[in-house]
């Protein structure tokens, strides 16, 4: 069942190369192609889903930083296509946005932007999706601490009632802070102790 | 005049219909049995409580099966799941609605203190909003536990000076 569609699509994006893939067909796009190069998917080859569209990033020091991926499927072929994209390496990283090929793009773009900052140019309404309006951080960043930063909460008047704020969580010795050691003794999760995400910032490798 | 006075006076052979009590414990008898509960189910605990609600378990043995969706209607809230940041000023909002008197469940981990989410999105405890009157240990706690904390929540409301309080501005805020 598996074709490659690699060839026929390089002859008319010289630009596209192939990208290592253990499954479905995968290629990397640049990012003035990737409209057209979208367009040509869905009209010439049938991908008529967008199934998934996420990001990566790939390190604060790594250039680009940021790359989009798009999981297309075709419900006629049965196949999918994976299209990997670089984001620009400005601050807020910029995408062309897909909603107009497919409006699925519409929510996924959301959380990529929610998630990462990635601004996607086109969209009809980029707004957070599952964080909090006015949220100041974007938590899948890689100097991002999985406890969280220290902010405010949503919603002035329960904050002027409550006193209430976005803490980092508490990461010492939590559920699933197992440690592989040699006694159950230092196995035990309250004696492991990881917490740099608290008291010390995260070490930049 | 004075053999009419006397009339209204405690007579012993009027025991049998009349019941001499405090009116702290008629009013929290009435009370603790008509618990009428706000289910604020956030994940999975919420079916934990709907199968509490269900003919099973059956929380109406209890005196609490008369849940309502409106916070205008009910006096005790179950958070019943993980309560994120985004979530927790609707919740604290909900709560503010509720009339007086009111109690709060924190029904099982997430929402006793942020459970296995030790994360950036999830409040570590919703007593930071609300003040919680009862804790329910569980992941997420069976119905029989369920029933267990709102029996213990009974026996609070039946020890509390409601009298008292009838006069006194309740103090909702978090310590």
């Amino acid at each position: 069942m598996k074709t490659s569609h690699f060839q026929t699509l390089k002859q008319q994006f010289n630009s596209i190369t192939s990208r290592p893939s253990t499954d479905w067909e995968a290629v990397n796009v640049p990012s003035e192609y990737l409209v057209e190069f979208c367009m040509h998917l869905r009209s010439n080859f049938a991908f008529d889903m967008l199934v998934d569209l996420t990001a990566i990033d790939l390190g604060i020091n790594e250039s680009p930083r940021f790359v989009t991926i798009y999981h297309f499927f075709s419900s006629i072929n049965h196949n999918y296509f994976r299209v990997a994209c670089e984001c620009t390496d400005t601050e807020p990283p910029t995408m062309i946005s897909l909603t107009n090929i497919w409006p699925a793009a519409n929510w996924h773009e959301r959380e990529a932007y929610d998630m990462f900052g990635i601004k996607f140019q086109g969209h009809p309404d980029l707004s957070r999706i599952l964080m909090w309006q006015g949220y100041p951080y974007y938590p899948l960043r890689k100097d991002f601490p999985l406890a969280g930063i220290e902010t405010d909460l949503p919603g002035k008047d329960v904050v002027e009632e409550t006193k209430a704020k976005v803490i980092p969580a508490p990461l010492d010795g939590g559920p699933f802070h197992g440690v592989q050691a040699s006694t159950v003794k230092k196995r035990e999760p309250k004696g492991y102790d990881e917490s740099w995400s608290e008291q010390h910032p995260k070490p930049l490798s | 005049m004075s053999n009419s006075i006397r009339e209204y006076g405690y007579n012993s052979k009027v025991e049998g219909e009349v019941i001499v009590s405090t009116a702290d414990a008629v009013i929290n008898w009435v009370r603790k049995n008509s618990v009428w509960p706000m289910p604020m189910g956030l994940a999975c605990c919420a079916i934990e409580l709907m199968a509490a609600g269900a003919s099973r378990f059956d929380i109406s043995r209890f005196g609490m099966e008369v849940m309502r969706f409106s916070p205008r209607q009910s006096d005790c809230m179950i958070v019943a799941g993980t309560v994120t940041y985004k979530m927790a000023a609707a919740l604290r909002r909900i709560y503010d609605q509720m009339a007086s008197p009111k109690w709060v469940v924190a029904m099982g981990a997430c929402a006793s203190t942020g459970g296995m989410y030790r994360s950036y999105a999830v409040l570590q405890g919703v007593d930071r909003i609300v003040p919680v009157d009862i804790y329910i240990s569980g992941c997420p706690p069976r119905p029989e536990a369920l029933l267990d904390g709102m029996i213990c929540l009974q026996e609070k409301i039946a020890s509390e000076r409601s009298l008292k309080n009838l006069y006194k501005k309740e103090n909702t805020s978090i310590k």
